[in-house]
């Protein structure tokens, strides 16, 4: 995966030069250990700053989101499945995108890194299939495949699935993945069980909305929890409101959500809030047959009436 | 005031004692992360740490807190009238906190105690707590505290500075809230006369430590408009998701947002945390936003910190260099390279010029 870089760097600067574009969004390498940070480059020169690791989980589609410029944008399979859900809701227009697709063999886990190392990580390198975390006094090797962000272990959409460009051949697919064992396990919660089990999932929460901002379906221009006049929710730390936000966020994205995982990533006290939209998704695999974001052509399930839709809830 | 040695085997029955007269607070290991919190009788704090993963502020600043009580039954006498709410302000004592951490608090004070203007609700917990600072032998790659007027063993704002020496702490005793904390723990050895020589040696080898910085020194004399309208907000911002995740874990941040929150015929006048990062923060009710877009919030996130802060009150920036907003940003924006890019641009001139 490291060779993208130069392949990235190199469609950049030619859509660039030949104007097929205004701007590339891709990610430029960060200034900490694990993390890069989305960049977008206007010139050919700036393209030379982008890069791709292990470390770009951010999902780039967050950036599209009502922009008027020709765009060429870097995307793994979920940032792709993202960019067709905007085209899709109409927050972009397909053809004002050069989509430079990126094959992914899933993003790191920085905290799980982390927290196998016995002490502060100053430098990661990455070399194909695995990483080495180095700081004073140890230097640890991890495989990639064990210390994988969650939502990267159990993806079947590695592969972009619409691109103007691909900076390498399509990676293969995982097979046999079991995708919804937490749901499954928290279906099988008592209601007791369950709501102990999210109280303390939610206990750390303080409301600084990363995992919303970091996602790419969060753009309405007034979020429910920043409406003033009727206020729906409170703007402290009661459980209740907490929850609120939580599980509206959650509902908001029902048939949208790629689980890119960006949301769990980007959260500062390390929620994994996944399991609402886990939950959502395996609905709408279950219901409708649906996984978000798979073609330009079909309307989601939830904005679309359709005659064999399941009526089993009209008694 | 004086240098005193604490056996470390004295530690856990002089904190027992010292519970007697002080409500404990210190650092504590969750899952994942250290924060502090209220220490249970005979609980220790837990040093084994590099920094709480968010600012201890809230124990002075809670992110929710009510600030007055009210009725809307017209049965009673009192109703609609605002009531003060009882606050506990017994002394306490936070164990542990970190040099740059409790500098901060110094910097908050200058917001929210004035000549003009007295915060009770941050006065009355800043003024009942002790503040048990514990020096920072082992910073990390991002802290940058040396260069944003503070230090690993910074003392200001603090009561005690305790320093790890092995088998004891070396407790600096810097204030007579940090003597009585002292005696409350009956802690009376006093340390020997090279006690000070070897507290500024490990001071020193820190400070060495710290590998990050910041450059300030052009921010004063820089021309704000020319920094306001820098060309480069763009880019800065471009990553920006407008979360709270760095103000929110900032030491220094302090603005808040007042709620009445009522159920029923109560309610409470609530005061939260907020934030510079979200738009609601500076909506108009008229629905006019002067900062409507996250270039906007960005901008003005870094310019008080690094500009107005400075102007205001000459105490170097709004910042302590604790790191947190370098390591929590989900995107990667990075403080340290934006004040690099407002200083530079003040040193070449380009911000003196009004686009």
């Amino acid at each position: 995966m490291l060779s993208y870089t130069e392949t990235i760097r190199e469609i950049a600067g030619r859509l660039l030069t030949s104007g097929a574009v205004e701007m590339v969004i891709g990610f430029r390498k960060g200034t900490v250990p694990m993390m890069n940070e989305p960049h977008f480059a206007k010139t050919p020169a700036h393209a030379q700053a982008l890069v791709w690791d292990s470390h770009c989980g951010i999902n780039l589609a967050n950036y599209l989101t009502d922009r008027k410029e020709k765009i060429g944008i870097v995307a793994k399979g979920c940032d792709s499945r993202n960019i067709v859900t905007h085209i899709i809701e109409n927050k972009i227009k397909r053809e004002q995108l050069v989509v430079i697709g990126v094959p992914c063999l899933g993003m790191v886990d920085k905290r799980k890194i982390a927290m196998k190392c016995p002490g502060e990580i100053t430098e990661v390198i990455e070399d194909e299939g695995s990483v080495t975390a180095t700081g004073s006094g140890f230097s640890q090797r991890f495989e990639k495949k064990d210390v994988l962000q969650h939502n990267c272990s159990l993806c079947i959409h590695r592969n972009p699935v619409i691109h103007d460009e691909l900076v390498a051949e399509p990676v293969a697919e995982q097979q046999g993945v079991d995708r919804y064992a937490d749901v499954r396990s928290l279906d099988a919660m008592s209601p007791e069980q369950r709501w102990k089990y999210v109280e303390d999932l939610l206990s750390p929460c303080v409301r600084c909305y990363a995992c919303r901002n970091a996602c790419p379906l969060c753009y309405c221009p007034t979020c429910f929890v920043d409406e003033a006049r009727p206020q729906w929710v409170g703007k402290g730390l009661d459980p209740q409101d907490v929850r609120t936000f939580h599980f509206l966020r959650a509902y908001h994205c029902a048939g949208r959500c790629t689980d890119c995982g960006a949301c769990e990533r980007a959260c500062p006290v390390g929620i994994n809030m996944r399991v609402f939209t886990k939950k959502l998704e395996k609905d709408c695999l279950d219901l409708f047959g649906w996984e978000a974001g798979l073609s330009i052509d079909v309307r989601p399930p939830l904005d679309t009436y359709r005659p064999q839709d399941p009526n089993d809830f009209i008694k | 005031m004086k240098m005193i040695t604490i056996p470390k085997k004295e530690w856990p029955a002089g904190l027992a004692k010292a519970a007697g007269s002080f409500r404990l607070f210190g650092p504590v290991k969750e899952k994942e992360f250290h924060s502090f919190k209220r220490l249970d009788n005979g609980q220790l704090p837990d040093f084994s740490f590099l920094n709480t993963r968010l600012s201890p502020k809230h124990l002075v600043y809670p992110q929710s807190e009510v600030m007055l009580t009210y009725s809307l039954d017209e049965s009673r006498a009192d109703h609609h009238i605002m009531k003060e709410t009882a606050a506990d302000t017994t002394p306490r004592a936070v164990l542990g906190i970190r040099p740059c951490d409790a500098k901060a608090f110094v910097l908050v004070r200058m917001n929210f105690d004035t000549p003009d203007y007295q915060d009770p609700y941050w006065l009355r917990a800043y003024e009942s707590t002790t503040f048990v600072g514990l020096g920072c032998e082992s910073p990390c790659s991002s802290c940058f505290c040396t260069t944003a007027g503070c230090g690993p063993f910074h003392e200001e704002g603090l009561d005690v500075l305790l320093a790890d020496a092995g088998d004891h702490f070396l407790a600096n005793v810097l204030t007579e809230k940090g003597a009585a904390w002292v005696a409350a723990g009956g802690w009376t050895q006093t340390a020997d006369a090279k006690a000070g020589e070897r507290l500024a040696a490990m001071r020193k080898a820190a400070e060495a430590k710290i590998t990050s910085e910041v450059q300030t020194k052009n921010l004063n004399a820089a021309e704000t408009t020319g920094l306001y309208n820098a060309s480069f907000w763009e880019e800065v911002s471009f990553a920006c998701i407008n979360c709270g995740t760095c103000t929110y874990s900032c030491p220094t941040c302090w603005c808040f947002d007042i709620q009445d929150e009522t159920r029923g015929k109560s309610g409470v006048r609530m005061r939260h945390w907020d934030s510079c990062m979200y738009p609601l923060f500076t909506l108009h009710g008229t629905g006019h936003n002067p900062r409507g877009t996250k270039l906007h919030r960005v901008r003005q996130r870094f310019m008080h910190k690094l500009k107005y802060f400075v102007d205001k009150y000459d105490r170097g920036i709004q910042c302590v260099g604790c790191g947190r907003c370098v390591r929590l940003c989900p995107v990667n924006i990075d403080i340290r390279r934006v004040c690099g890019m407002m200083n530079s641009l003040a040193a070449s001139g380009e911000a003196c010029a009004i686009d």
